[in-house]
C-alpha cells in the first residue's frame, strides 16, 4: 500500500491532463453511475441512521446516552479498545520489526499467522475462545476451580477483540520496515548507538506515520467488532454489552430511537476514523516524497538525514 | 532541550497505562461479581448481584418482575439485589450455559434446554424440574398466528398456512425454544384432526391409524417449512423480521410476543389468529446450583424463582401475556386478554420433552431430515 503511495506522490509531480479519450457523454454517464452507487451504498444508509436517531427529537436522542444500559456499554468498549489497541501496537512493532529488519527461517509463515486474523471468519475467532475457555474447554475445567471468568466476561471480550484486530498494525509497518532496510540502523549502531536508542530515534520515526494509521484501523475495528465479541459476551445487559452489542439489543427491544441513537455514535467513530486515516495518509506521502530522492539521489539529502540522526546520537551520549 | 520534549510525549503513554492497569483492575469478572455476593453472606446491607439466563421475549417482563423482588428482597432483609439478564434463543442460552456462562438462575422457553444443561455440564441435579410447583412452570404460554391487519390471506387455522402463496415466519427450532413449540403444535395439530382422540395415541390397537397420520403430520410439517423465508434464531429475531421488515404473511408467535406485537406495536397494523388448537408450553424456571452456590447467592436465587408464585410474581405474569399458574392472584383485566383455546401438552402427545427433541429436534431427526429435504 505505501508502495502504490509513493507511486502516487511521484505523478503528482507530472503536470496534469486529461487521460482519457471517451466522448464527455460516456464519461459523464460513468461518473453518474459510481455516484449514484455511492450514494445508495453509502449515503443514504449514513442519512438514515441520523434520521431515525433524531426522528423523535434532540432531547430523546440525548436521553438514550444515559441509560446506564448505554453508558455501560459504552465504558465496556472504551476499555477494551484501551486494552487491546495498545497491546496489539506493542506486538504489532514488535513482529513488524523482526519480520522487516531480520532473515530466518519460516519468516513468511509467520507473515501468513500474522495475517489469520483476517482470514478466519470472526465468528470462528469467537469460538475459538469458547473451546479455550469455555466450561468444557481445554482451560476451562480448571479456570472453574477457582470461579474466574474468562469468556462471558470482559477478559473474553478483550481477547477475542484483540485476535481479531491483531493483523492491523503489523500489516501497516511491515512493508514499509521492508522497503527501508536496515542501513540507517547499521550505521546509527556503527556509531555506537545502542539497542534501544537505535529503535527510539532511527527506527521509530521512519515507521511513525505507517504506525499511526494501523492504530487508527485496530481501534475502529475494536470499537466496532460485532461477531467475535457476541459469541463470547454471553450478553448480560449492562455488563457484557459492548456498543455493536447493545445496538442490536435496542433493536431486538423495539426501541428504535435509542438503537440508532447508540448506532450513530459508531457511525461517529467510522467519520472521525476516516478524517484521521486521510490526513495521516497525506502526511505520510509528504513523509515519502521527502524520502523519495533520497533513493534516487543517494547523495546529499540521505546523509543528511543519516547525519541528522547521528547527531541526536552523538547529544544522547554527551547528555549521558 | 531533550528532555523536557521526552517528558512530554511520554504523559499520554503514562495515561495509557494508568488507564491498562485500571482495566485490569476492573476487567476481571469473576472476581468483580463475587465481591459483593461474599459479603453479602456477613452484612446484610450489601449488594447481591444474581444473573438470570432467559429466552428471548420475557425482556419485558423479567425487566419489571426484577424491580418487583428487588423491592421486596429489601424489605425482606435489608439488602439489594440487582439482577442481570441476559436474553436470547433458548437453545443458544443453554448452549451459552453449558460453556460457562455462569447463571445463577436459569428461565428458559422448554424444560429440555434445562435438562441439557444438567446432562452436559452437570450443574444441577436432573431432578430439578420437580423441585418447584407446576413442573417449576410459573407461567405458561401457548402458540398464536400473528397476521397483517385485515388478515388478507384469510388464515383461520393451522390448515391455512398451507395455502398458496402464504409465507410464514418462525424462528429455528435448532436454537430457539418457541420454535420448537411452534413445530410440534403443527404436529400435534395433524395428529388430532387424523385421530380426533388423542388418548388413543399410546394403543397399540390404533398402531396402524397413528403411523398414518404421523406420516401426515410430517408431510404437513416439512410443506411448513418450505413456506419459511428466513429461519431467525430467536422469537424476537423472528417477530423483527415480521414487524420491522414487513417479511411473511404469518407470524408463528408466543401468545405473549403476538400481544407485544399486536397491541404495543401497532394495534391497527396486526390481527391475531387463535387456532382451533394449539400446544400448552410451559417455559421452566431453576436454580443452577453450581454457580449460586459459588457466588453464594442460593439463597437469594431462591427466593426469587418462588417469588415468581407469588401474588405479586403471578400478576405481573399476566400483565405481560404469560397465563399464570394461579390466576386468582391475576387482575381480571388482564385474564380477559387470554382466549380460550384448546390446549394439549407435550406430555399426552409426544410423550415428554426428552422423547421430543430425542426424535424431532436432534441431529439426524425429524426437523434435519424434512429441512434438507
Amino acid at each position: 500500500m505505501f508502495r502504490a503511495l509513493t507511486a502516487r506522490g511521484a505523478l503528482a509531480t507530472a503536470p496534469s491532463r486529461v487521460v482519457t479519450r471517451e466522448r464527455a457523454p460516456v464519461r459523464w454517464l460513468l461518473t453518474g453511475a459510481a455516484l449514484a452507487f455511492l450514494g445508495v451504498f453509502l449515503l443514504v444508509p449514513l442519512v438514515a441512521v441520523f434520521a431515525e436517531a433524531f426522528r423523535k427529537g434532540v432531547g430523546a436522542y440525548l436521553a438514550s446516552f444515559t441509560d446506564p444500559l448505554a453508558l455501560s456499554a459504552i465504558k465496556l468498549t472504551l476499555l477494551v479498545a484501551a486494552i487491546a489497541v495498545p497491546a496489539n501496537l506493542t506486538f504489532g512493532l514488535v513482529a513488524a520489526w523482526l519480520v522487516g529488519k531480520y532473515e530466518f527461517k519460516g519468516k513468511s509463515a509467520l507473515i501468513t499467522l500474522i495475517d489469520l486474523p483476517l482470514a478466519v471468519s470472526p465468528v470462528i475467532s469467537g469460538l475459538i475462545f469458547v473451546l479455550l475457555f469455555g466450561l468444557h474447554g481445554a482451560l476451562g475445567g480448571w479456570l472453574a476451580q477457582y470461579n474466574i471468568q474468562i469468556i462471558f466476561a470482559a477478559p473474553g471480550i478483550v481477547l477475542a477483540t484483540m485476535f481479531v484486530t491483531f493483523p492491523y498494525v503489523a500489516r501497516e509497518v511491515i512493508p514499509l520496515m521492508q522497503e527501508q532496510g536496515c542501513e540507517e540502523e547499521e550505521a546509527a549502531i556503527s556509531l555506537g548507538a545502542g539497542g534501544w536508542q537505535t529503535f527510539r530515534r532511527v527506527t521509530l520515526p521512519n515507521v511513525k506515520w505507517a504506525l499511526l494509521y494501523g492504530v487508527i484501523l485496530c481501534n475502529a475495528r475494536a470499537m466496532g467488532e460485532f461477531g467475535a465479541v457476541s459469541v463470547v459476551s454471553g450478553h448480560i445487559r449492562g455488563k457484557t454489552n459492548t456498543i455493536p452489542l447493545h445496538v442490536e439489543l435496542l433493536y431486538n427491544e423495539y426501541n428504535f430511537v435509542a438503537a440508532f441513537a447508540v448506532a450513530s455514535l459508531l457511525v461517529t467513530l467510522a467519520l472521525v476514523t476516516l478524517a484521521l486515516k486521510t490526513v495521516v495518509e497525506w502526511k505520510s506521502r509528504t513523509a515519502q516524497t521527502e524520502f523519495l530522492p533520497d533513493l534516487h539521489n543517494r547523495e546529499t539529502p540521505d546523509e543528511d538525514r543519516t547525519a541528522e540522526h547521528l547527531q541526536d546520537v552523538w547529544q544522547l551520549q554527551g547528555a549521558q | 532541550m531533550l528532555r523536557p520534549k521526552h517528558l512530554a510525549r511520554s504523559t499520554p503513554i503514562h495515561s495509557a497505562l494508568a488507564l491498562f492497569s485500571a482495566c485490569s483492575l476492573s476487567g476481571c469478572g469473576g472476581v468483580e461479581r463475587e465481591e459483593p455476593s461474599r459479603n453479602a453472606g456477613e452484612a446484610r446491607s450489601e449488594q447481591v448481584i444474581l444473573l438470570n439466563v432467559s429466552y428471548d421475549p420475557t425482556r419485558e417482563f423479567y425487566r419489571e418482575f426484577n424491580q418487583a423482588f428487588a423491592e421486596h428482597w429489601t424489605g425482606v432483609t435489608g439488602a439489594t439485589v440487582t439482577v442481570e439478564m441476559s436474553h436470547g434463543g433458548a437453545g443458544k442460552q443453554a448452549r451459552a450455559v453449558i460453556d460457562g456462562l455462569a447463571a445463577d438462575v436459569v428461565t428458559l422457553a422448554l424444560a429440555y434446554d434445562i435438562d441439557a444443561i444438567a446432562e452436559r455440564a452437570g450443574l444441577l441435579p436432573a431432578n430439578w424440574q420437580s423441585r418447584l410447583p407446576h413442573n417449576s412452570a410459573p407461567y405458561t404460554s401457548t402458540i398464536v398466528f400473528l397476521v397483517r391487519e385485515g388478515n388478507p390471506k384469510r388464515i383461520s387455522d393451522w390448515d391455512d398456512l398451507l395455502k398458496p402463496g402464504v409465507e410464514i415466519i418462525t424462528p429455528n427450532p435448532k436454537t430457539s425454544g418457541g420454535a420448537r413449540w411452534n413445530y410440534l403444535a403443527a404436529w400435534a395439530f395433524v395428529l388430532k384432526r387424523e385421530v380426533s382422540d388423542l388418548s388413543k395415541l399410546g394403543d397399540p390397537g390404533y398402531a396402524a391409524d397413528i403411523a398414518r397420520a404421523e406420516t401426515k403430520a410430517r408431510k404437513f410439517v416439512t410443506e411448513l417449512f418450505r413456506r419459511v423465508p428466513v429461519l431467525d434464531s430467536g422469537a424476537r429475531g423472528s417477530t423483527n423480521t415480521f414487524v420491522q421488515r414487513g417479511i411473511g404473511d404469518v407470524l408463528l408467535a408466543w401468545e405473549n410476543e403476538a400481544f407485544l406485537a399486536a397491541e404495543e406495536l401497532g394495534p391497527d397494523k396486526f390481527d391475531i389468529i387463535v387456532p382451533s388448537i394449539s400446544i400448552r408450553a410451559e417455559p421452566p424456571v431453576t436454580l443452577v446450583d453450581r454457580w449460586a452456590e459459588a457466588h453464594g447467592v442460593r439463597e437469594v436465587a431462591e427466593a426469587y424463582l418462588e417469588f415468581l408464585y407469588s401474588p405479586i410474581g403471578q400478576r405481573l405474569a399476566a400483565k405481560h401475556y404469560y397465563r399464570p399458574v394461579y390466576p386468582q392472584h391475576a387482575d381480571p383485566e388482564h385474564l380477559k386478554r387470554f382466549p380460550d383455546v384448546e390446549l394439549i401438552s407435550v406430555d399426552e402427545v409426544f410423550g415428554g420433552w426428552q422423547k421430543a427433541q430425542g426424535v424431532h429436534f436432534a441431529d439426524g431427526g425429524i426437523f434435519d431430515r424434512i429441512y434438507t429435504q
